[in-house]
């Protein structure tokens, strides 16, 4: 039985009055990619916000429940920054920050402290290389980040996400502004990447889930319907009838 | 086949396209008619009286002759010292209010404040500045008071047009900062502060137009009609000396004193129209050379 690293305990949040996420449970393993699915306004998003805290910067939002991650309630954690270097997160839309490509990926370990130039040219190389970029880009890191395409920026958010080292990853739908060969592209660089760290994917396409999760978590208006593994989820016969829906486009 | 055949409703459409856009371009360019107006008259008129002597010499038979030096010299500081309080102090706020503040009773009563701060009379300013720094702080009338008048006055609309400049960095920006463990401060230090600093410099500098031309504040707080200059030093005037200023001794010029030369006064005004007109070119300057750097 594998470590779980990241616990979910009655996990509520609500903007205001109105409540988005009604108390889930749920664990990810170590070294695991956890699926996650479910229609748009589920909550999948604002669950990712909760686990790295950046829901703190967003007004009028309450969080009850625990979330531990490595056994570290978030909520009390001293150092949210050392947190937040934790976790990879990977935004829906690229974001090239208006920054040199190179400053970019070294943006992270340098808010961190490092500033070793020798240190960072290593590793930036080495961020660009596990996201696929570092062929593209080798002779022009000096050149703006936002000037490359929607393909390539989302894979030097990739980079940027792995530059502050994380031992989770979490996609945040990676994949729907980019084209399907850049997508299986990111994918194959996930595969990599699960033996090193514990992902979190949340993606519309139910296929996706399919072919990286170990298992998968349906989430819907704010309550997870079903967790299990990919196979019953996407199998003939999982326990609740709207995962069945969902997963074969009935409905959702 | 007429598929694309011109029916009454597509003329209709084209003309109303045509006149539309001529409406438009007429009142657009209709803006540039009383600037060139004003700027030629005024300039036409006083180029008689712009020589040499005019820029530099203390004014003499009550202004009716001489020069406008003091006058010249008053404005530049009643300018540069309102904006060093006003500018730094504005766009800290700004930050505070943009990138810090949460949504809560005490941000709506400061955003309240600066928003009817930006509509109260010049005038009542003065009032105000007469009250505060003359005679409560003690300042008495002087450059010191008037241009904290002049930077008060200026305040709210340095950090009104801040919060713009910074509203316009994307959030995503900031989210992709955070999500990498980068603190608030450094965030809106790499990313917020180099990406919208064109738009908050000309917020700024626009805010030099107003404290060069305003008179009814600096007139009630510090600026004499008649103070020479004597010597030739680096501070020609002391901060808690009375001044003179451009706006006030235009004012003067054109109500008071008898007998003054008519191509004086238009003199005076194209001497105050050139200060504001070369501060602002120097933020057209700046801000094309920060938009050509601008990175997304």
């Amino acid at each position: 039985m594998t470590r779980d690293k990241i616990e979910v305990e009655d996990l509520r949040l609500s903007y205001g009055e109105k409540e988005v996420l009604h108390g889930i449970s749920f664990a990810v393993h170590e070294n695991e990619i956890l699926g996650v699915i479910g229609p748009a306004q589920s909550g999948k998003t604002s669950l990712l916000r909760c686990i790295n805290r950046t829901i703190d910067y967003t007004a009028g939002t309450h969080v009850h429940g625990t979330i531990r991650v490595d056994g570290e309630d978030v909520r009390r954690t001293k150092d949210v920054y050392a947190l937040r270097r934790k976790i990879g997160m990977v935004a829906p839309l690229p974001v090239g920050l208006p920054l040199t490509i190179y400053d970019n990926v070294a943006f992270a370990p340098r808010s961190a402290g490092v500033h070793d130039r020798a240190w960072l040219d290593q590793h930036v190389e080495k961020c660009l290389r596990q996201a696929a970029l570092w062929d593209e880009v080798k002779d022009r890191l000096d050149s703006l980040g936002t000037k490359l395409s929607g393909g390539q920026q989302q894979r030097l958010t990739i980079a940027r996400a792995l530059s502050h080292e994380p031992e989770i990853l979490c996609l945040d739908e990676f994949s729907i502004a980019i084209d399907p060969v850049t997508t299986m592209r990111i994918e194959d660089v996930l595969k990599e990447l699960r033996r090193e760290m514990t992902i979190i994917l949340v993606t519309n396409l139910v296929q996706q889930a399919r072919r990286l999760a170990a298992r998968t978590m349906f989430l819907w208006n704010g309550e997870i319907v079903e967790m299990d593994s990919s196979d019953v989820i996407f199998g003939d016969r999982p326990a609740d009838r709207r995962t069945y829906e969902y997963v074969n486009g009935i409905f959702g | 086949m007429t598929r694309f055949a011109e029916t009454p409703h597509i003329r209709r459409k084209l003309r109303n396209e045509l006149l539309a856009r001529l409406f438009f371009g007429a009142m657009a360019m209709a803006m540039v008619v009383p600037l060139l107006l004003i700027v030629g008259f005024v300039v036409i008129k006083g180029a008689p009286a712009m020589t040499w002597e005019f820029f530099t010499e203390n004014p003499r038979r009550g202004g009716t002759a001489g020069g406008i030096w003091p006058a010249l010299v008053g404005t530049l500081y009643l300018i540069i010292l309102s904006l060093c309080v006003s500018a730094p102090i504005g766009v800290l706020a700004a930050v505070y209010l943009n990138e810090y503040a949460r949504e809560n009773w005490l941000t709506r009563i400061v955003n309240l404040a600066v928003v009817n701060l930006a509509g109260v009379p010049s005038i009542v300013h003065g009032l105000f500045g007469l009250g505060a720094f003359v005679y409560a702080l003690h300042f008495g009338k002087s450059i010191l008071a008037a241009s904290l008048t002049l930077s008060i006055m200026t305040l709210p609309v340095i950090i009104a047009s801040t919060k713009e400049a910074l509203a316009s960095v994307p959030m995503s920006f900031r989210e992709a900062c955070w999500n990498v463990g980068a603190s608030r401060w450094q965030t809106i230090w790499h990313i917020v502060l180099p990406n919208s600093i064109s738009g908050i410099l000309t917020g700024v500098i626009l805010q030099v137009s107003r404290a060069a031309g305003e008179t009814a504040p600096v007139m009630l707080t510090g600026v004499a009609t008649f103070k020479a200059i004597e010597g030739h030093g680096l501070f020609l005037y002391h901060l808690r000396e009375q001044c003179m200023a451009l706006s006030m001794h235009l004012f003067y010029i054109r109500t008071q004193a008898s007998g003054a030369p008519e191509e004086l006064s238009y003199a005076i005004a194209s001497t105050l129209l050139g200060v504001v007109l070369a501060v602002n070119a120097t933020a057209i300057v700046f801000r094309i050379y920060l938009r050509s750097r601008k990175k997304w």
